[in-house]
């Protein structure tokens, strides 16, 4: 699964995306997880950010369907 | 006339886009970018977006602020990539019968749009350092 990542999450680290294997059936608490084993140092910004799943933010107990699309959505500051 | 652009905000076209016969108000916000934030001083902003989502977003806000007030008409235009001091990041316009509501369902829209819209800034200091917004400097 690709997760997409903007501004301050992807200038920590490093990279527009992630490519990360989940098991079936994964929740969104599990993909923060597996980030983190990635990109330790997202660590602080993402406790703060919200995960979109579909374009719709999710909670962490939501399970991300296979090929969903997935994005990290730091505290946002447009206007 | 619910977009992104990275083109500068034409506030005339969009406050025209949103003129109704059957409307007595027209409120049109513009959020320009400011050159000082407390003691910190800006040279340009930097605005990206994830954009299909932000879009999508800026759609509900703008259905959303329908459900609360008689709106007629609603644009709201956000602009991305790199902006200038005095330039028009965002522009909200919006069209009732009286003005109560029209300037009440912009400034929720707006409100909303601050929370909700996957847009983000970044603040470009004179001394070419470069930083994100994400709520940890002071508004």
């Amino acid at each position: 699964m690709i997760v997409q990542l903007f501004a301050g999450a992807r200038e920590l680290a490093g990279a527009a995306s992630i490519h990360l294997n989940l098991p079936d059936g994964a929740t969104v608490a599990d993909l923060r997880q597996a980030l983190l084993l990635r990109h330790p140092g997202l660590a602080p910004l993402l406790a703060r950010s919200r995960i979109a799943v579909d374009r719709e933010f999710a909670d962490d107990s939501a399970v991300v369907p296979d090929g969903a699309e997935v994005a990290v959505i730091p505290p946002v500051s447009g206007g | 006339m619910i977009h992104l652009t990275r083109d500068p905000i034409d506030s005339g076209a969009l406050l025209d886009a949103v003129r109704d016969p059957l409307c007595g108000a027209v409120v049109l916000f513009l959020g320009t970018v400011r050159e000082l934030t407390g003691a910190v001083r800006t040279v340009h902003l930097e605005y990206d977006a994830y954009a299909p989502m932000a879009e999508q977003k800026l759609r509900e806000v703008a259905a959303l602020a329908g459900q609360l007030w008689p709106l007629k008409r609603v644009g709201i235009v956000h602009r991305l990539g790199k902006l200038d001091v005095g330039d028009i990041a965002v522009a909200v316009a919006v069209s009732t019968p009286h003005r109560a509501e029209a300037f009440a369902a912009a400034e929720f829209i707006m409100d909303t749009v601050k929370e909700l819209v996957p847009i983000w800034k970044q603040e470009n200091a004179p001394d070419g350092s470069a930083e994100w917004v994400h709520g940890t400097t002071p508004p």
